[in-house]
């Protein structure tokens, strides 16, 4: 029978919760590197034993960990992040210019074709990729060396790099995207970028549809169909049919279309999941009532999914990288909160049980099926 | 010998247990005990100070003799009783938070 092992990044450690198909009676194993930030940690597709995490605190900076039994044992790899050549300046909060200082990674993204190779996200803005498994890292400078760069600013969070796809039809096609700047694209395995924010409206900027500045929150595609991108954005749900050039608002009947996570089911590309958010004022949900909402219309048509969810005096959060999915049949569906619960679903969000309640604030979900 | 106490995130790090027992060559400096340092323990590069600046980070501290020595040169001598291991040198995460 087929295991589900999820990956829980939190405040104060790391957490892998383990179970078989069934998805109902579940292992906890943690904290690992208890007291530190785990902002992230993913398996390679290609070997699910290999593990990546991102563990940094404010006092001793950042350090990358990888596993290579599934994380039973883990071992420090590089935690060397040097931006390339002179590092040059993007604009801070107050429009003035500031010099590019890297302070963690946001994010993990291992290759789909070699276990080796991994992509990490960083905070300030930029994209590095090992190929000898975490020990050296070097940073895409393309990226950071597009034109706009001296204009990005940072959002609330900081100017974070903090969603990586790649195209599973495509090795030289990636999307990234950073608060906030936007989304990119690259054709040519990260020499040259452009951005892809055509249709994107943001009434935080100057101007609303500028070419770069908006703050993309989250970008989720199903690996069927990698011409199809989903979006959370700051504000609004979006769509893309053709591989981020152009955007459309898929908000439709949301309560409110701020929020932060966005995932596709695993086996129908045109049902996604967002958790709306009530505003960027107040994170936390709409009345006090934690639903995740579903379409299966690719947007524009959602619905409340309560079942097993708090439905009064709930503030939590749900953050960015904090849901994920599995491959099963039926599809799981899993996210954590800022309260410290992991919430499942194994009948593709119809019903919802969490598997904890009590950890700490939780930053990403990530989900493994195993056979 | 020098005597390091590390804190306890960076013990475990490490896989140490209690004091870090050092051989520095030459004179015990603060840049010469975080050589050795990290030479025998290279995970810790980066936690303690930068990768390439090799400025201490903001929130760590160099204690010894219950003196604050953070601010003090990379290359300025550590009191006798750091190089005589009389006394440990300490790497603290400086108090912080609410």
């Amino acid at each position: 029978m087929s295991k589900v092992r999820v990956l829980v990044g939190t405040r104060k450690g790391a957490f892998v919760l383990a179970s078989d198909g069934k998805r109902e009676r579940w292992d906890i194993s943690g904290p690992h590197f208890a007291g530190w930030e785990i902002y992230h940690l993913k398996g390679s597709p290609v070997d699910p034993n290999r593990l990546y995490a991102s563990q940094s605190t404010g006092w001793f900076g950042q350090l990358i960990q990888r596993s290579d039994d599934g994380g039973q044992t883990w071992a420090p790899v590089g935690n060397q992040f040097l931006y390339d050549g002179v590092p040059g300046t993007h604009q801070w909060y107050d429009g003035t210019p500031h010099p590019w200082e890297f302070k963690r990674v946001w994010h993990l993204e291992p290759s789909l074709g070699d276990p080796d190779t991994v992509y990490a996200g960083v905070e300030d803005a930029a994209l590095f990729r090992s190929i000898d498994g975490g020990q050296t890292w070097r940073e895409l400078a393309g990226l950071r060396g597009h034109g706009s760069g001296p204009h990005w600013q940072p959002g609330a969070g900081g100017m974070c790099l903090h969603t990586i796809v790649l195209d599973p039809s495509d090795p030289q096609r990636i999307f990234i995207a950073i608060s906030a700047a936007g989304a990119f694209r690259t054709d040519d395995a990260g020499e040259t970028w452009r951005p892809i924010n055509r249709g994107l409206k943001s009434a935080g900027i100057p101007n609303p549809e500028a070419e770069v500045g908006h703050c993309v929150h989250r970008i989720a595609m199903h690996r069927s169909r990698p011409g199809v991108l989903f979006m959370q954005k700051h504000w609004d749900v979006m769509r893309s049919d053709d591989a981020g050039e152009s955007w459309q608002e898929v908000s439709g009947n949301l309560p409110t279309d701020f929020g932060f996570a966005i995932d596709v089911h695993a086996h129908q590309p045109d049902t996604i999941y967002v958790v709306p958010i009530k505003s960027d004022s107040e994170h936390f949900p709409l009345e006090g009532k934690l639903r995740v909402y579903r379409s299966r219309t690719g947007g524009n048509e959602w619905e409340a999914l309560t079942q097993g969810l708090p439905q009064s005096d709930c503030y939590v959060n749900v953050l960015r990288d904090a849901m994920a999915v599995d491959s099963l049949d039926a599809c799981g569906v899993y996210f954590g909160t800022t309260g410290g619960q992991v919430y499942a679903s194994a009948n593709g969000g119809d019903s919802w049980c969490p598997i904890v309640r009590d950890l700490p604030a939780v930053l990403s979900v990530e989900v493994q099926t195993l056979p | 010998m020098i005597r390091v106490m590390l804190p306890a995130h960076l013990r475990i790090l490490a896989r140490v247990e209690g004091e870090v027992h050092l051989d520095v060559q030459g004179l015990a400096t603060q840049r010469s005990v975080l050589d050795a340092l990290e030479s025998r323990y290279p995970m810790l590069r980066g936690t303690m100070r930068d990768h390439v600046t090799q400025q201490r980070r903001p929130y760590v501290r160099f204690f010894a003799c219950e003196q604050d020595l953070s601010h003090e040169l990379p290359d300025a001598p550590l009191p006798d009783e750091v190089a005589t291991a009389a006394e440990p040198f300490l790497v603290v995460g400086a108090m912080a938070g609410g």
